[in-house]
């Protein structure tokens, strides 16, 4: 026992570099928490009181120089509809590629390849996003100029490779013994797919399907120039549509400080938004967390 | 392509099965690799189509688009040196501020942090990512760039000697403001790479650090840090991508001045602020317009070379883990 008496002590120098480099890691992570902290902070600062104020959800902006500049109501519809569409794109979509390379690929070459290219896209900027709608949608004028839907799609290609990604990792965790079993008791292919490997990867696929969902919601950069934006409330996909990141875009450059204070209420209802979004997903993924 | 499309193992128990009954199970195979096979050519088509629509600006400009210096779009002259130059810097000061933070933040977080403690502070770092950018412009130029203003003011003269650093005129928007914002943003994209990397390390290497008497920060220093070297270089360049991408924050509280800033608190300008700040300018000018898809074209392959680069290096600094690249929080990658 006393062999810890005999063992040389560790020289006050390394000591002290010991607990400053400690000291200065702990330092780190706190600072990294100070940003998201102070962003909360004055969001509810500065939204609170607009948000709770009269007309806020319940009017849509009016342009108008003077007087009250209108709420937010046509920008958070929009924002919802376009995230209802791309999702309805992006989730189906996404699963069906990431089964593909879990069920089907699997390490063959193409499906590595598909794999690179979607890893590639996740890269992408999302303003290269909407030029790409512009030109293949907005410029060649199918169905109209700028449309709701093309911000839609734009968004819901940005959202794809998180989807697929995110969707892949989950159904590999679905053990292979699974699968045999059904495959041995002379199930089909699509019925193990549809009755054992969806649904042990649920609450997974929908884990990463909301995040990807709460990512999509708060883009701005490829909503520019394809939606464009609008004044009115419209459940016309086919027409410009406002949404929240436009919106607050739009406002943040006015002179007017009750649009300014309007961009700060639209921010802070953008975050509760994505928040929820976040938490609801981590709920969901704790809970099917298989044993 | 298609040639190489794999044939599965679907026919493993068919003892007792009409032919007519593996139908389906084709059916939705076929259908499964065409959707993935549509992805690439979906992505060849839109990098066609990007180029066809900056072929008129790549055909006057050439080169001199990324390298000559001259901004002129009443003249028709677009020479984008100060775009590409505002998009170098603000990214450095993202990549001088946010990595080490980030790399810092990871090691507490799986080195040094109580256990308990170390999954809620994990998801407060992750939330970072799920801010949406236009929320970081707005706090960014009601409160950062106006509170900062005199910090910065002070920094300038106080430190004029340093080249391009300090002395000259301080503006409310700036390349610094820039890349402190770009900063926040890619921390949780690097802190989250430089975690999954650091859980990595084998046991028996720390373990043997400590067992030969290092002390916790010496064992990270030989042991940890070292061996994880590679996939947060990785990391660190994801957040390069993303830094290089970013469109909305940056067009914000860069200022959107068509010239090379004299100074680090100057005003400038980035190939995606121009993008989103000039298009409406430019509808009806094709040439302009053109030259706007021109600099969409750059910034495409720049964050292209800048991903394949960095996949290449978490590929290596996560051997073996299949989920190379996977925890980034809301997203990988892909800036906006």
């Amino acid at each position: 026992m006393t062999t810890l008496n005999t063992l040389p002590q560790v020289s006050p120098r390394r000591r002290t570099t010991d607990k400053v480099m400690r000291g200065l890691l702990f330092a780190a992570a706190l600072l990294a928490l100070v940003p998201l902290v102070l962003v909360v902070y004055y969001l509810l600062r500065k939204g609170l009181s607009t948000v709770t104020g009269s007309g806020f959800f319940s009017s849509d902006p009016n342009g108008n120089f003077f007087g009250n500049p209108g709420g937010i109501r046509s920008a958070l519809f929009g924002t919802l509809e376009m995230i209802a569409l791309a999702s309805a794109i992006a989730i189906p979509l996404g699963i069906a590629v990431a089964l593909y390379l879990t069920e089907y690929g699997k390490e063959s070459r193409f499906a590595n390849v598909i794999r690179y290219f979607v890893d590639v896209m996740t890269g992408v900027p999302s303003i290269v996003f909407g030029l790409f709608i512009y030109i293949v949608l907005v410029i060649a004028h199918v169905g109209g100029a700028f449309t709701g839907w093309k911000g839609a799609i734009a968004v819901a290609l940005l959202m794809l490779p998180i989807v697929i990604r995110s969707s892949e990792v989950v159904l590999l965790l679905v053990p292979s013994s699974l699968r045999e079993a059904a495959l041995a008791l002379g199930a089909p292919r699509w019925r193990v797919i549809w009755r054992v490997v969806l649904p042990t990867s649920l609450s997974g696929l929908i884990t990463g399907s909301l995040l990807a969902v709460a990512r999509g919601m708060g883009e701005t950069a490829p909503l520019l120039f394809t939606t464009a934006g609008a004044f009115a409330l419209t459940a016309n996909l086919g027409a410009q549509m406002n949404a929240l990141p436009i919106q607050i875009y739009n406002d943040i450059q006015s002179p007017r400080q009750a649009i300014i204070d309007r961009a700060w209420g639209a921010g802070l209802t953008l975050v509760a938004l994505v928040l929820i979004l976040n938490v609801v997903a981590r709920i969901v993924s704790r809970r099917s967390r298989m044993a | 392509v298609e040639a190489a499309a794999p044939t599965g193992s679907g026919g493993r128990s068919i003892l007792s099965r009409s032919p007519l009954s593996r139908v389906p199970d084709q059916v939705l195979q076929w259908t499964l690799t065409a959707l993935a096979a549509a992805i690439l050519v979906l992505i060849g088509y839109f990098f066609v189509r990007l180029i066809g629509q900056s072929s008129s600006a790549i055909s006057h400009f050439g080169l001199s688009f990324v390298f000559g210096n001259d901004w002129n779009p009443s003249k028709l002259i677009f020479h984008g040196l100060p775009l590409v130059f505002g998009t170098l810097v603000t990214s450095a000061i993202a990549l001088l501020i946010g990595v080490p933070v980030a790399i810092a933040t990871a090691l507490f977080l799986i080195e040094l942090c109580p256990r308990r403690i170390r999954t809620p502070l994990s998801i407060l770092v992750d939330l970072l990512a799920a801010v949406p950018s236009v929320v970081y412009g707005l706090w960014g130029v009601f409160v950062l760039a106006p509170k900062l203003l005199p910090v910065e003011k002070w920094f300038a003269s106080t430190f004029s000697f340093i080249p391009w650093i300090g002395g000259g005129t301080t503006t409310l928007y700036n390349y610094f403001i820039a890349g402190l914002i770009l900063a926040i943003m890619i921390l949780p994209i690097v802190s989250a790479i430089a975690r999954e990397v650091i859980t990595t390390v084998p046991a028996e290497l720390k373990e043997g650090a400590l067992a030969l008497g290092a002390t916790r920060w010496e064992m990270i220093r030989m042991a940890v840090l070292p061996y994880s070297r590679s996939g947060i270089t990785g990391g660190a360049m994801l957040g390069l991508g993303r830094a290089v991408g970013e469109t909305i924050a940056v067009v914000l509280v860069i200022g959107n001045a068509d010239v090379i800033g004299k100074h680090l608190f100057n005003q400038g300008y980035s190939l995606a602020a121009v993008i989103a700040n000039e298009f409406g300018e430019a509808a009806n000018t094709a040439l302009y317009k053109s030259a706007l898809f021109y600099a969409g074209l750059v910034l495409f392959i720049l964050t292209l070379i800048v991903n394949i680069i960095a996949r290449w290096f978490v590929a290596r600094g996560t051997r073996g883990t299949r989920a190379a690249g996977h925890a980034i929080p809301g997203m990988a990658g892909g800036g906006q």
